[in-house]
Formats: C-alpha cells, structure tokens, sequence
C-alpha cells in the first residue's frame, strides 16, 4: 500500500455505482409531494371508467346473458366473469396514464429527470422511483375497484384477496414497459399510438367474453399480448379457480418489468449523460 | 499554486462529424473564479456539461476535483452545483420545497437540508416567497432560486450556464451581486457568458473560446491590455459614407476595426485621435471614447463580435 495521492481530496469511502445510488426514496418523495398540485378530477376519471363498464355491461347486459364459463371450465354470473378483467384494466390504465403522459412531460418539458440526473441520483434511481409511482397510480385505482367488486358480491372466493398482489403486478408490468416505450417518443402523436393500441387490447382480451370464440391464430395473438396474461390471473383468482397457468402469467409480467426496468434506465442514461 | 480543482488538456467532444469542443487545455484553481466567454455555438456549454459530469469527453483527459467524471460521474456530481442555461425547477413543487426535494435527491438528512433551504432562500432574497408557485416568480427570482438549489449540497464547485440570459438589467445587478458575494466566501464559481460585462464584472480569469477552441487566456484587464489599446474611439458616419470615411482614416490611431455600421479607432488616447480625425475635415455624425473591454478583444481575436 502506497499512501494515497493527494489530488484525490475527497477521499473516496466507497465508490458510487454509475447507475444506482440506492435513492429511489427521493424520486418517491418527490412524486408524492407534487401530487399536490395535480388535479384530482383528471386523475379520478381513470378510475371511473372501469367502473361504468361494470355497470352497464356487467349489471345491464349482464342481465341478458346469465352465466358464461371461464376457461377453467367454471359457470359464473356475467357480470362476475367481466369484474376481474375491468379489475385488471384499472390497475393497467393507471399505471399507463401516469407513466406515458406524465413521463413524457417530465422528460420533454418540465427536463425533470434531466435535473434529477446533474445530482447524485443515478439513471437506475430515477427510473425505479417514477415506475413505482405509476404503479401506485394502477394500485390505486385497483384498491379502489375491488372495493366496488366487494359491495356488488363479485368476488366469488377467498383467493380474491391474491388478486391484491396480483394487480399490483400488473400495474408495475404496464409502469415499468409504458415508461420504458415513453422514453423512446418524441412527439405527443407517438403517444397516441399508445392509447390507439391499448383500446382494442382492452376490448380483445377476453374481457367481455372467453377467448374461446376466436379462431386458434387470434387466440395466439392475443395469449401474446400482456393484459390476457393479467385478466386470466386476476380472473382466477376471484372465482378461486387456481391453476398452475398462474405461474406463467406471473413470470410474464415479472419479464416485462425487468425489460421495462432495463430499457428504461438506458435510455435515460443514453438521453442525459453521454 | 494549491492543486486545481479542475484540470482538462486537449478535452474533445464531437457529435457525428461536428466537432463542438476542439482540443482545449485550462485548470481552474480552488476559490477561482473562471470564465468561458465566446458567441453562441462556441462550445461552452458543452464544456459545461463535460465538467458537470453529465456528458462524456471524445477525447483528452479531465479531471474533476481529482477523479475522473468517465468512472466517478455521481461522486463528482454530489460536489457540484450546477445552474443550467434554461431553469430547469420543478414547476409541480413550491419555492422551499424546490430545495428540499432537491437536497433529497443528494440523500442528504431531512434536518441538513431544511436548515440549509432557510439560509439559501433568505441568501436569494426569496424568504417571503417559500410558499409560492415556481411559475408565479419572476425571470430573476427563478435564476436565483435555481442558484440557491444548485447550492443545497454545499458544492466545492459552482457551474453557471449563461446565468444571466434574458433577465432584465435590474434582474442582473441583484444576480451579479448575489454571485459576488459566493465569490467573496470563497466559492469556487465556472461560468460561461457571453457579456463582456459579465465577465469583466466575475472572472478573476477567463478563456476566449470560439469554434470549440481557446484563442485567448488571462484575467479581463490582462486579456485587454494585451489585445486591445488602452481607449476606443467610435466614430460613425452614415452606413453608406462608413467605407470611403475608413479608407481615409488610415494611420490614425494603433489599429482600425471597420464594422457595417461605425468604425472603431483604437488607441491609448481616444479624443486625440478625434481631434486628427477632425484636421482631416472628416465630421463624423457621431463620436464616442470608452475604454477598451472584452468585446473588442473577441472582435481582435475573432473579427466578430460577441453577440450577432
């Protein structure tokens, strides 16, 4: 050991990864405090949407179709095989809106993240702490819907309280890629390709009827597409018909958050510090 | 002389074929205050954000308060502050909690940060405006919160990006003197500019730099006795008389700028070379003696002036 060089003035205790400075707690506070100027009426009609097709698909037309059967092979009442579905889709628009539009302003206006990045924080730091921040949009929205499940007798079965874990799952998949996708736009317009794909996915997905109504080749495509993945996890969940297909949707979103997670602090490290 | 704090030699950035900063040397020693003065497209900014850890050099070496921002980029960055050209606050936060969001994001203690926060915003005169909406204040005020944030860590090195583009001249004043006093406490400030005032006013020492290279270095009066006279004589005399007066006007003074517009006579003594010019039966329409500054340096350096 030689003694140290003294240009190094500031003795290092131990050296910071480029990446991570273990700090996702400031980008949280920071969200959280800021919440307090957002507009609360914007942020409510996210949630409400679910709930209006619950009731008029779900208790009106439901009223017409009686029971339908699940792809386990169980009968339930219509409206209670749509409610988990929609259950999943609150916990996906959530974490979708918070974390394309949101994000995007942050990125390309507000330069947010650029001035988060000219501190200690890494890229890792910054993109874990708004990812969670949407996804705790998605879980709000979620919470919030089971309880309207809950008062209507549509969940069916105790593993309904899984489907808490389970959505929050899905809202963390649907933060981690959306915002990974929104670091890559440039314009408004690319954003709205989003919101262009995410209808038909919402509509498709087997969320109004079983899949088992498309020809095999769509039933691919849409077993390829994220939200089947969370519909049939929630679904089974709050009819109590669990099955070891679980594992796969599981391990679907658990794929899609570290892709997300990836691609995502890439791409801020690429656009602000190189 | 005490080790620098910053040291580049022959630092290069280039974007595809463009190169934005040409192979350039300087060190800034600690409690310096050092200048980047050049035109817009000079590459300061881009030497800004090299020293700020926030962009990586193409070539050359640099070193940052001793470490090397390519493998210590966050340890640099914790000990600077860094007041960009374009504020960048955080317009969803108040005033006050500008600077304590922004503490945290350094992982500094909630008790540090809110006492710092009180002494930084009576520092920015800002104490009676803790609560208000970022974008409620004016163009000064959010230059001198944005100055105040970039101060929370306690930085060894301030970075200031143009810091006064676009304010008013009162804004400027009230900012220059905000600045002086950091100075004055011994604070280590890097700014770039491109007001010869500016820079005449905060740079103990400063580098001319123009197309990504340093044409000059020394403190503004050295830079100034040594490429400009001591006096300037500005005469005009009409745009389209301005080429056929220039023709007639050789000889007088040390050296003679032509500019479209007026004519510039540079010499240890301005009114005497006036009253020459006068002999000669020229009557200038218009007829000014200052003395010298950083501007008719660049234009010696360059043949362009600073702000086009």
């Amino acid at each position: 050991m030689t003694a140290a060089s003294p240009t190094t003035s500031a003795p290092l205790t131990r050296q910071r990864s480029a990446l991570y400075a273990g700090n996702t707690g400031a980008v949280i506070h920071r969200g959280l405090l800021a919440t307090r100027s957002t507009n609360y009426l914007v942020v409510l009609s996210g949630f409400f949407e679910p709930v209006f097709y619950l009731l008029s698909l779900g208790i009106g037309f439901g009223a017409l179709v009686g029971t339908v059967q699940t792809s386990t092979g169980q009968e339930v009442p219509y409206a209670a095989f749509i409610a988990p579905a929609l259950l999943a889709v609150s916990a996906m628009n959530g974490a979708v809106y918070d974390s394309t539009w949101n994000v995007f302003f942050k990125l390309n206006y507000s330069k947010l993240y650029q001035g988060m990045l000219t501190t200690s924080l890494g890229p890792l730091d910054v993109a874990l702490g708004e990812i969670l921040l949407a996804l705790l949009r998605g879980a709000m929205y979620a919470v919030g819907f089971m309880v309207v499940m809950q008062l209507f007798g549509l969940n069916l079965a105790w593993t309904a309280l899984l489907a808490l874990p389970a959505v929050l799952l899905i809202a963390f998949g649907f933060a981690s890629l959306g915002m990974a996708i929104t670091s890559y736009m440039k314009t408004f317009q690319q954003i709205e390709w989003v919101t262009f794909i995410m209808l038909p996915m919402f509509l498709f997905s087997a969320t109004f009827y079983p899949i088992t109504v498309y020809p095999e080749p769509i039933q691919w495509l849409i077993q390829a597409l994220p939200l089947w993945h969370g519909v049939e996890l929630v679904r089974g969940l709050t009819t109590g018909a669990l099955s070891g297909m679980m594992l796969v949707h599981v391990g679907y979103y658990l794929v899609m958050i570290a892709i997300g997670i990836v691609f995502t602090t890439n791409r801020l490290r690429a656009l602000f510090l190189k | 002389m005490p080790q620098p704090v910053i040291t580049a030699r022959n630092l290069t950035k280039k974007y595809g074929d463009f190169t934005a900063v040409d192979g350039i040397d300087f060190e800034v020693a600690p409690g310096e205050s050092f200048g980047l003065l050049g035109p817009n497209g000079a590459g300061k900014s881009t030497t800004m954000r090299m020293v700020g850890a926030v962009s990586t050099r193409t070539a050359g070496d640099l070193e940052i308060l001793g470490l090397d921002p390519n493998d210590h980029g966050p340890d640099i960055r914790s000990q600077l502050g860094v007041v960009p050209q374009q504020d960048n606050l955080d317009q969803e936060l108040r005033v006050r909690d500008n600077l304590l969001v922004y503490g945290r994001y350094f992982g500094l203690p909630r008790s540090v940060i809110a006492e710092r926060a009180d002494a930084l915003l009576e520092f920015a005169q800002l104490a009676d405006r803790t609560k208000a909406k970022v974008d409620d204040l004016s163009g000064g005020m959010k230059r001198r919160l944005t100055i105040a944030r970039a101060l929370i860590n306690e930085p060894r090195i301030l970075l200031l990006d143009e810091p006064t583009t676009g304010l008013d001249p009162q804004a400027r004043h009230i900012l220059w003197d905000r600045l002086f006093r950091l100075k004055e406490q011994g604070t280590t400030l890097v700014l770039t500019t491109h007001y010869m005032d500016e820079a005449e006013q905060l740079c103990d020492r400063l580098v001319v730099v123009d197309k990504g290279r340093i044409m000059a270095e020394g403190s503004p009066a050295a830079l100034i006795r040594e490429y400009s006279s001591r006096e300037v004589l500005e005469v005009r005399f009409g745009s389209d008389k301005n080429a056929e007066a220039a023709e007639k006007l050789k000889g007088i003074g040390e050296r003679l700028e032509v500019l479209p517009d007026r004519i510039l006579v540079y010499s240890a003594n301005g009114e005497a070379e006036l009253e020459r010019i006068t002999h000669l039966g020229l009557e200038p329409i218009t007829s000014l003696v200052r003395r010298s500054s950083l501007e008719d340096v660049f234009l010696r350096l360059t043949g362009r002036s600073l702000i086009e």
